[in-house]
């Protein structure tokens, strides 16, 4: 997978993880790949319902030793 | 485009703890690219305050208010544990430790993503709250600015 923008919100709490995707989506196209790395753990949850409610397609996600990572198609 | 949904909440609360909740769904809602507002009534006008000290024009029961009053967010008391003071003491340092955004910050943070700040003006008039002691950039109004707001809102929330 292309990867487009990588945004680091490892560390951060509600709402940061969600606010600073929203931003960062901002600044890329169409069709382009956001990676999002998080470690709050309702980060899962919360950018996938995001994706769900904005319409950005959520095309893979990984967790490994309480750091999650998320590919974020932008619609 | 579509319209934008918009997400109402009423700030009633002068507490530390309540008002972080209200800055944390309105920063998550405009994350969701809603139309946020935040309608500041009764003790939730002090988190628009200044910290600094003003000395406005006032009645004596107005500065008697104005003083008994916490100027600015940093400065409200927690609605549980609040111990004499120790209590925001204490959560303010377990906060940084999980690195959660302290009030001051989500406030600048409401205003960084466009999220409309209102004072209502007849609970201003009650506490004795003058224009100049509140953050600049805020709107002022009244129930019907809410009502206008909360008919179509996807969220509407008393805290």
């Amino acid at each position: 997978m292309n990867i487009d923008k990588t945004l680091d919100a490892k560390g951060l709490a509600c709402p940061m993880p969600i606010v600073k995707t929203k931003k960062a989506i901002e600044d890329i196209d169409s069709g382009q790949v956001l990676e999002v790395v998080a470690t709050d753990a309702g980060a899962k949850s919360d950018l996938t319902a995001w994706c769900k409610s904005s319409g950005h397609e959520l095309v893979d996600t990984n967790e490994d030793d309480g750091v999650f990572t998320f590919y974020i198609k932008k619609a | 485009m579509a319209e934008k949904k918009k997400t109402n909440i009423i700030l009633f609360s002068g507490d530390y703890d309540k008002t972080m909740a209200a800055y944390i769904i309105a920063n998550g809602a405009a994350a969701y690219d809603h139309d946020v507002t935040i309608f500041h009534t009764f003790w939730g006008l002090n988190a628009l305050r200044k910290n600094e000290k003003l000395q406005p024009k006032k009645s004596f029961m107005e500065k008697m208010f104005g003083k008994m009053m916490p100027r600015g967010a940093d400065n409200m008391p927690l609605s549980k544990m609040q111990f004499l003071g120790m209590g925001p003491k204490m959560i303010k340092g377990v906060m940084k430790k999980h690195n959660a955004m302290p009030l001051p910050d989500l406030i600048d943070m409401a205003k960084e993503q466009d999220i409309t700040l209102l004072a209502c003006t007849m609970t201003m008039d009650l506490l004795g709250l003058k224009k100049e002691e509140l953050l600049d950039d805020i709107e002022y109004g009244g129930v019907a600015a809410y009502i206008a707001e909360g008919e179509d809102g996807a969220i509407n929330l008393f805290i």
